[in-house]
């Protein structure tokens, strides 16, 4: 991202030879121009030509996924765990299609990709040819922009476009559909580089100054705030600037799903995550602050419970680089537009200036009361019907203590649903990049592909998925693509034999009538991963965890750890859906 | 409330949809709207009348703002604007009843554009208020077909 970028160049094009190419290699060179080493697809008939100039590039490693969606989410993991854009390229009609559910994930999570998509020729479109689907508008609620390109001579600038808004400002994912016929007619090629141009795309970066006064202001002054920041906060790359604002007037940090690893656990000042599965002295210190710091975050009803009834009394300053994001679920007192990270440390520095002191001490003892408190219900004390089964929480506290011992380098992905939870509550993340979870669509499927993506970006790094038995089997083919580019991933599938999430709405909410979320027909997923030439290993008892988890990350090749966990087995806490932060329910509840 | 807002996009395929997808799919009913070229022939003017309230209009006007091919949003609700609509109305008119709907619409500056055996077409501009009552008045003749466009607006004086 070049947010920072002071000068404000306008387009410019390499002043060396033009040469002649077809639309497909200008695309590949311009890809090159861009900086851009490893692209994830799926070739097809209406994508050919760009395949076969893709052939001929030395820069650029291409990585056919077996799944177009699996493709997306490789890319998406590439971007979230490196910061650079995952790029795409499928062909048209299905191949399209099927990276909506891809692309709607990115999206919701502001993550930049640029997606290539073939298309039946001009000539074609409209006839509904072979293969054909009108891409661009399907995917126009789910993609900051998006391209058709029917006249070559938009092609070059409409990429290099491509690539500058997603990621600029809010990230997220571009579309560009090229039609057959212009990948194979010819043009003269100059590679287009510098910040381009678009006079109605100016996303605003630096805050106003008046309002950062006002929201440093009122941080001097509060007793009760809290920083409670989301996953902008890592798209700014604004982790240092977060942890000295917190550290300076000793502000309490609630970090969402989205910015989980944005800010040390181990810090004192580290609340963890807020909301609908957060602990309660998390919501107890939103709910009871009298200034919320919102930064980078969308006050997504996953957090707030029932929004009316979140903080109503509370100042709130709301800073975030979308200024459609501010007032959207919440209102706000002090609003900055802007990156979060120059809007931080301009705070700071007025605090400095101001020589404001910390007043939070009594608040800080306050939350910590209340989490000493709690500690002690978690789910360690509770009665387990068959004493030696594995419970969840067990499981992820080994690995957890397996994962700093290790000195490693480790990235956590995950699927969507109670193993999410859990992974989220349980292990320690103490750097951004490094727990990449779908939190705004929550997606199942996800987190075996971005695992993928993050080891490709992360070579040296001990790649986890923390999976479970219904996500793993929507995207499970993506474990072909690990094994054929001995991608080193090791997924740890916590297997309930249902669809747990909304196993537990069910328990809790339905009478215990599970109405089709039992899985009870599942594969034996230990000869799946030998199947795809992974190594597999299962285990039913708490006694296997330690040496079991030594094994799969010692594995030098992709490994997956079967972990028989009981059916009902519960995230919790948890706030009643729709209903106020303070309606929870509890281990004394079940 | 009622809003009027008006929108200069870029003059390219797909940019309506893109417009009035964001509209729908943020759960609001367009009530009227008009599309053409401005006098930059790069773009294009879309007036949207929309009921809304003042938080939702807002929100409205901040998504719209993010699509990249707009360039600029103008809520002409309540301003200095001048506001017009066109109408057609197609009026079953014996030949004993035809002075009196030519003065009907003489009465609105309107334009007979059509006569034949048993009915006239009259042609009316003006505001939504306007051809609300010329319509109220045509009606005990017998009104066979209306067609209304959507308003367009423009703001008072030099400013754009």
């Amino acid at each position: 991202m070049d947010e920072n970028d002071p000068t404000d160049a306008e387009v410019q094009c390499d002043c060396a030879p033009t040469v002649q190419l077809t639309g497909a290699q200008a695309v590949i060179a311009q890809l090159e121009a861009e900086g851009v080493e490893v692209i994830f697809g799926y070739p097809g008939a209406q994508a050919i030509k760009l395949y076969d100039a893709l052939h001929d590039s030395k820069k650029i490693r291409h990585i056919l996924t077996r799944h177009e969606q699996g493709a997306v989410h490789v890319a998406d993991g590439y971007a979230r765990s490196s910061g650079r854009v995952g790029v795409v390229l499928v062909t048209s009609g299905p191949g399209a299609t099927n990276t909506v559910t891809g692309i709607a994930t990115a999206y919701m999570d502001s993550i930049p990709l640029v997606v290539i998509t073939g298309q039946v020729p001009t000539t074609a479109i409209g006839t509904d040819a072979f293969q054909e689907s009108d891409i661009t508008t399907i995917t126009l609620p789910i993609t900051k922009h998006s391209y058709l390109i029917k006249d070559i001579a938009e092609l070059i600038l409409s990429l290099h476009e491509a690539f500058y808004i997603a990621s600029s400002g809010r990230p997220g994912p571009v579309l560009i559909d090229i039609p057959s016929n212009v990948a194979a007619e010819m043009i003269h090629y100059v590679p287009i580089t510098g910040k381009p141009s678009i006079s109605s795309y100016r996303p605003t970066y630096k805050g106003n100054a008046r309002q950062i006064r006002e929201a440093a202001a009122l941080i001097g002054k509060a007793k009760r705030p809290v920083l409670y920041v989301g996953g902008g906060v890592v798209a700014s790359g604004a982790t240092s600037e977060l942890a000295q604002l917190a550290q300076l007037m000793q502000i309490p940090v609630a970090t969402t799903l989205m910015a989980k690893g944005a800010f040390d656990p181990q810090d004192v000042l580290a609340l963890g995550q807020p909301g609908m599965h957060g602990r309660h002295h998390v919501n107890h210190a939103l709910a009871h602050s009298d200034l919320l710091i919102a930064v980078g975050t969308r006050f997504s009803d996953r957090v707030t419970g029932n929004a009316r009834a979140f903080a109503p009394d509370t100042k709130v300053i709301h800073i975030d680089i979308d200024p459609a994001e501010i007032g959207k679920n919440h209102v706000a007192h002090v609003p900055i537009v802007g990156d979060a990270r120059g809007i931080l440390a301009g705070i700071i520095a007025n605090l400095q200036q101001s020589q404001a002191m910390p007043r939070t001490q009594v608040w800080l003892q306050e939350i910590a009361a209340i989490a000493a408190a709690e500690r002690s219900a978690q789910g360690g004390n509770r009665e387990v019907a068959d004493e030696g089964a594995i419970q969840p929480y067990e499981l992820l506290s080994a690995l957890n203590t397996l994962l700093i011992q290790t000195g490693r380098d480790v990235i956590v992905t995950t699927d969507v649903g109670q193993h999410q939870m859990w992974a989220s509550q349980y292990l320690d993340i103490a750097e951004p990049r490094h727990f990449i979870s779908s939190g705004g669509l929550g997606t199942m499927g996800f987190g075996l592909p971005a695992a993928l993506g993050a080891q490709i970006a992360n070579p040296g790094s001990l790649v986890i998925c923390v999976s479970g038995d219904g996500s793993i089997q929507m995207n499970s083919q993506e474990m072909a693509t690990c094994a054929v580019n001995s991608l080193p991933i090791k997924v740890v599938l916590l297997n309930n034999n249902s669809l747990g999430m909304v196993r537990q709405w069910q328990q809790l909410f339905c009478d215990r009538r599970y109405a089709c979320t039992l899985l009870e027909d599942n594969p034996d997923f230990v000869k799946l991963a030998e199947a795809y030439s992974w190594k597999g290993y299962r285990i039913t008892r708490s006694t296997e965890i330690g040496r079991a988890l030594e094994w799969l990350i010692s594995q030098s090749m992709p490994a997956l750890l079967d972990v028989r966990i009981a059916t009902e087995e519960l995230v919790l806490p948890m706030v009643v859906p729709g209903e106020a932060l303070g309606r929870v329910i509890d281990w004394g509840d079940v | 409330m009622q809003h009027t807002i008006s929108i200069l996009v870029d003059n390219k395929p797909g940019v309506l949809t893109r417009v009035t997808g964001l509209v729908a799919r943020r759960g609001f009913n367009i009530e009227s709207l008009a599309v053409d070229t401005t006098e930059d022939p790069r773009l294009s003017r879309v007036t949207l009348v929309m009921e809304a309230d003042e938080v939702s209009i807002e929100q409205i006007n901040k998504q719209l703002h993010k699509l990249i091919n707009v360039h600029k949003i103008i809520d002409l609700t309540g301003a200095d604007a001048i506001e017009r609509e066109l109408a057609l109305f197609k009026v079953v008119a014996a030949p004993d009843k035809r002075n009196e709907i030519v003065e009907v619409a003489s009465l609105f500056r309107a334009n007979i554009v059509d006569v034949s055996q048993n009915a006239l077409v009259v042609e009316a501009t003006g505001t939504h208020d306007k051809l609300q009552a010329l319509e109220d008045l045509l009606r005990p003749y017998g009104i066979k077909e209306i067609v209304r466009t959507g308003k367009i607006a423009l703001s008072r004086g030099a400013k754009e």
